[in-house]
């Protein structure tokens, strides 16, 4: 099993939570594991990403190559896109659709959305309005995450281990919220993969 | 023992804690300011009364660790590499005293610059103070070093400079923990001239660092850490130094490489083994990440009788970090790519937070520059720095930490006036008032901006040695109290601070004013607790 992932967002998106969440479940089961992600400069409102790489065998390099990610995993949809010459060939992109627009020349949505449906394998939701329905918009990554399980070649029950593990110390409702935003996700993607068929 | 998963820098600080420090000195900086925050952050390195509040500077920092040292303890100093330069003449100087207790000297370098004004090479330090230096290629070994680094400091009584780049610094893996180790007891050096640097014992010292180099390489050779890895083809020998061998390796999915191949993770560089795989090979292939320090030692000048591939023959890029594609089309393997960046993707540079009491200081500096021609603001390191970006466009230079104050006093003095610095709170107290007492001394016409958001910022909000202190401090260097102006940035005092910043950029004398308020990170996050 191996499973390169991008995370990707801008800083101060918290991206790390779901790298965090992957991670544990990861752990969990023995898997090997190396993430690396961005601190410094650009955590300032600019573009950010993380590596993150599961494999049963041990892992090389702390970077995956570029056209080699099995998975982009996006919480803001222009910085899915910028991600591309990593992803493999059959590789999915997963992404929110709600933008965070914190620059002059941000892009019209609507010209991102149709860049990211020429992906042949695509999951494109609104993560905020999804977690907003369920009762907490700070869920929407969480959602995202959830859109993205059903690629991730770890049971579900790993994840939701990982979120009780994760947020257990804030309490049943903090987790009782994540555990509805990422079944929320998954429901999402699980439509549309079976929408496909 | 269930593996940790940590950060490079945090399986680093982990290990100084299991190998009984019993200090650890460091001023913040991208990618090392982890490792002194795990320590800072940690249970037992509390209950171990592990000293690591935040140093003034990378020089105080390792003065400091040079001292426990002295006393016979243990102790590790970190910087990024650019810190290095500051703490320059402490760490070349302390290979002539040598250690007593352990002492590690952790440099973290950032090739691309993530975050950082250039891409130096510590090793190259390293090898000019002529100190054993450790590279580790992952969390593991960099774990480990810090235990053999340590008695390896202890056992040749000498500093050992552990080396990192970004991505060991800032990426997380499973690391298995040593037992832990007592803190050493207090005893003074044996020889109690070792550490008097008068010219006389100096020398003498210099010659017992010079004899002791057959040491350190002894210990290159044996110590385990360098590994020659016999291959079958023989037409060409990679030299892999620290996590350039992960990038080698991932090129290579069952691990077999058909090359002979020399992982160097220690130096000095093993002179045995390289000439094992010279002798072996038709040809070298140099994978370092950073600067061609083995490659031009295996080249010379002339680069008689032997091909050496690497970054200065162009097989790989001259400057960036290196990465797996890097690699593979340095061995013309196959490269892999996905698709392009579609055209509409905008970039998103780093700005400063909505809300940020710096964005308020440049409003009104930008405003009261207005009727002057342009070019007169002289900046610093942090994240005011990102004042040069649009749409502020209001500082002119950033070169080094305190460079602000000096350079704008450095103008005044050549005749321009009038001419501003822009500081912040932290690299005041780090390099700035030192400068600021020069042109205190000299008259200097500036007017210097502090300002002072009660943090170390652009590294996350660690605290800041100046706070309480700038006003004090201006006053204590010679600033005329006139002159010492504090105003708070918000935006329904545009008025009043322009008019301060006027006033004071017109007046002909030395001026300081400190705009004051907190960090808007520091501030959220406080108020969460």
């Amino acid at each position: 099993m191996k499973k390169d992932i991008i995370l990707a967002g801008v800083g101060g998106q918290g991206i790390l939570t779901i790298a965090s969440v992957i991670g544990l479940a990861a752990i969990e089961v023995g898997l090997f594991l190396k993430q690396a992600e961005v601190h410094g400069m650009s955590q300032r409102g600019g573009d950010v990403q993380s590596n993150l790489r599961l494999s049963d065998k041990e892992i090389a390099s702390d970077l995956i190559p570029f056209g080699q990610a099995d998975m982009i995993i996006s919480v803001e949809p222009m910085e899915s896109l910028r991600y591309l010459p990593m992803l493999s060939k059959e590789g999915w992109l997963i992404t929110n659709t709600q933008t965070f627009i914190n620059i002059p020349n941000y892009p019209a949505k609507e010209d991102i959305i149709a860049g990211i449906e020429k992906i042949k394998n695509h999951v494109a939701l609104d993560a905020e309005n999804i977690a907003k329905e369920i009762g907490s918009a700070r869920a929407a990554n969480i959602v995202v995450l959830g859109a993205a399980a059903p690629f991730l070649d770890l049971d579900y029950n790993l994840l939701e281990n990982a979120l009780n593990t994760l947020f257990g110390k804030k309490g049943e409702k903090v987790v009782g919220l994540n555990l509805a935003a990422l079944k929320a996700g998954h429901d999402f993607a699980m439509e549309k993969i079976e929408g496909r068929g | 023992m269930q593996k940790l998963l940590l950060l490079g820098a945090e399986a680093i600080a982990q290990a100084a804690i299991d190998a009984g420090i019993t200090g650890i000195f460091a001023y913040p900086g991208t990618p090392s300011t982890e490792i002194t925050e795990y320590v800072q952050n940690s249970k037992q390195a509390g209950e171990k009364k592990i000293r690591s509040a935040w140093s003034a500077n990378e020089k105080t920092a390792m003065e400091a660790g040079l001292g426990v040292s002295y006393v016979g303890k243990r102790a590790m100093v970190c910087m990024k590499h650019v810190g290095l330069n500051v703490a320059a003449d402490a760490f070349v100087n302390s290979a002539i005293t040598g250690a007593n207790g352990g002492l590690i000297v952790v440099v973290a370098d950032d090739p691309s610059m993530h975050s950082s004004q250039n891409e130096q090479d510590s090793r190259f330090y390293g090898k000019f103070a002529m100190i054993p230096i450790l590279e580790p290629t992952n969390q593991q070994e960099a774990y480990d070093m810090v235990h053999y680094g340590f008695d390896l400091s202890e056992k040749l009584s000498i500093p050992v400079l552990l080396r990192i780049t970004t991505r060991l610094a800032h990426s997380r893996a499973g690391v298995a923990q040593k037992p832990e180790r007592g803190q050493n007891e207090l005893r003074l050096p044996s020889d109690m001239r070792q550490f008097i640097l008068l010219p006389a014992i100096a020398r003498k010292r210099y010659k017992g660092l010079l004899a002791n180099q057959a040491l350190f390489l002894d210990d290159s050779e044996k110590s385990g850490f360098n590994k020659y890895i016999d291959g079958p083809d023989k037409s060409r020998g990679i030299i892999v130094c620290g996590i350039a061998y992960n990038y080698l390796m991932e090129n290579y999915p069952d691990r077999n490489v058909p090359f002979p191949i020399l992982k160097i993770t220690q130096y000095p560089a093993p002179r045995d083994m390289i000439e094992r795989l010279v002798g072996a090979c038709d040809e070298i292939l140099v994978l370092e990440e950073g600067a061609p320090m083995i490659e031009e030692l295996l080249k010379g000048f002339l680069s008689i009788g032997l091909t050496v591939k690497g970054r200065l023959d162009g097989t790989v890029p001259r400057d960036g970090e290196l990465n797996p594609n890097i690699v593979a089309r340095a061995l013309n393997l196959k490269d892999t790519y996905g698709q392009d960046i579609p055209d509409l993707v905008a970039g998103r540079p780093p700005s400063m937070c909505v809300g940020c009491g710096h964005i308020d200081v440049y409003n009104a500096l930008n405003e009261a520059l207005n009727e002057y021609s342009k070019g007169r603001v002289f900046s610093d390191i942090g994240c005011y720095t990102l004042g040069a970006l649009a749409p502020y466009n209001a500082i002119n230079t950033c070169v080094d930490m305190g460079a602000s104050i000096t350079m704008a006093k450095g103008a005044a003095d050549a005749g321009f006036f009038p001419a501003v610095a822009v500081i912040g709170d932290s690299t005041f107290t780090h390099s700035g008032m030192t400068g600021l007492l020069d042109a205190a001394n000299d008259g200097s016409s500036i007017t210097v901006l502090i300002s002072d958001n009660s943090t170390t910022g652009m590294t996350g909000g660690q605290k800041s040695s100046a706070s309480g202190k700038i006003e004090a401090i201006c006053k204590a260097v010679g600033v005329e109290e006139d002159h010492i102006k504090v105003l708070k940035p918000l935006k329904k005092f545009h008025e009043e601070n322009l008019k301060i910043i006027q006033e004071e950029l017109a007046y002909p004398g030395l001026s300081v004013i400190i705009p004051r308020r907190e960090c808007i990170q520091t501030l959220g996050r406080r108020m969460r607790i």
